[in-house]
């Protein structure tokens, strides 16, 4: 009688817990935490500048990641919620803005400066060791005869007339 | 004598590529002088529009047409010979919750006449908060999200929320930057535009 009560009691907790523990669970297709984290990470809110949406910790960053699980829930890829944000809140909102227009100067500029700084950097190496390669040949060079017997004659000409 | 000929011959020739190589590193630093200044020219403009601040009072106030949650579009043809009290605002913002049901109390007082029409531009927030928090303060005046950030935008603003009143005539008569306290602040305003 007694392990019938306890199978009844038992049968009663399962029933009970089968309908909260669905609940608890999200559905098995609904985005992760880590799925939200890994599209959010590319956004930036305008509201909290130089804060990536996946760590910010704002009510209206709390908001666009809920909005990204909606997105990704509905079967959206990661760039049709990046074009829905852009479309909502402008390009500034991307990471990495789009390569239209004057962002161009952001993915140009820097590889050509630091180009051209190598260019500059070999031309001036050059130049500096020039003079010292071209240096100019002494008189006693120019005329074939040995520099030091020059020096030797100039040292000579200056004692007789001390 | 045929030495000295030979001399002069080569630096006449050395001379020549000296040349030659200057008038390339002439061209080489001007073209390089060209770029820093096209750049410092690119941020130099840059940075006087976000320096800028706000659209101030007097200005003409810029062109936006405001598409509403409902669907409806609001433009120039809408807004012609009217009052304009352009708020922005956002959910998840607590300071716009103080004025929430004075600009509401202020739009039922002003919506009679047809003299007046409010707008209210929700700033990066999503719509299904932005429905809560029009609900939340039964605000009935029309509404809609400042898609791209466009209005904001062209209004300069730095936050929410930000209020700009439109006289008549299209220019900027006042700007309210942060929450109304009293609905008197609001209506002596519009009074004041009214009556001029």
């Amino acid at each position: 009688m007694k392990s019938r009560l306890f199978l009844f009691v038992l049968l009663i907790a399962l029933l009970l817990a089968v309908p909260v523990s669905a609940q608890d669970n999200p559905p098995p297709d609904a985005p992760t935490d880590d799925e939200i984290n890994a599209v959010a990470k590319n956004m930036y809110c305008p509201v909290c500048e130089n804060v990536p949406l996946d760590v910010c910790p704002t009510l209206a960053c709390e908001q666009w990641r809920a909005q990204i699980r909606e997105l990704l829930a509905e079967g959206a890829t990661e760039q049709e919620v990046y074009d829905y944000f852009v479309l909502h809140y402008g390009d500034r909102v991307l990471a990495e803005p789009p390569r239209t227009g004057l962002n161009w100067l952001i993915y140009i500029v820097p590889p050509v400066v630091i180009l051209a700084g190598i260019v500059a950097l070999y031309f001036a190496l050059r130049n500096w060791r020039k003079p010292v390669a071209a240096a100019p040949q002494s008189q006693a060079e120019k005329s074939g005869e040995p520099e030091d017997e020059y020096m030797a004659r100039l040292e000579e000409e200056l004692a007789k007339r001390n | 004598m045929a030495e000295t000929e030979l001399e002069l011959q080569t630096d006449a020739v050395e001379t020549e590529v000296e040349n030659e190589r200057r008038g390339m590193s002439l061209w080489a630093k001007l073209l390089a002088w060209g770029l820093v200044l096209g750049l410092l020219a690119v941020v130099a403009v840059q940075l006087v529009a976000t320096q800028q601040g706000n659209v101030g009072p007097g200005e003409p106030a810029p062109n936006f047409t405001l598409t509403t949650f409902a669907g409806e579009e609001i433009g120039a043809a809408e807004m012609q010979g009217k009052i304009i009290v352009l708020n922005f605002w956002a959910s998840w913002c607590k300071p716009c919750e103080q004025e929430a049901a004075d600009l509401q109390t202020a739009w039922e007082m002003y919506e009679p006449s047809g003299e007046v029409l409010f707008l209210g531009a929700d700033y990066v927030d999503t719509q299904i908060e932005a429905s809560k928090y029009l609900e939340k303060f039964s605000i009935t005046y029309p509404n809609g999200p400042d898609l791209g950030t466009r209005i904001s935008q062209a209004f300069r603003i730095r936050g929410v929320p930000e209020t700009y009143f439109i006289d008549k005539e299209g220019n900027l008569a006042y700007v309210k930057i942060g929450p109304f306290t009293t609905l008197a602040e609001i209506t002596d305003i519009i009074d004041g535009l009214l009556d001029s």
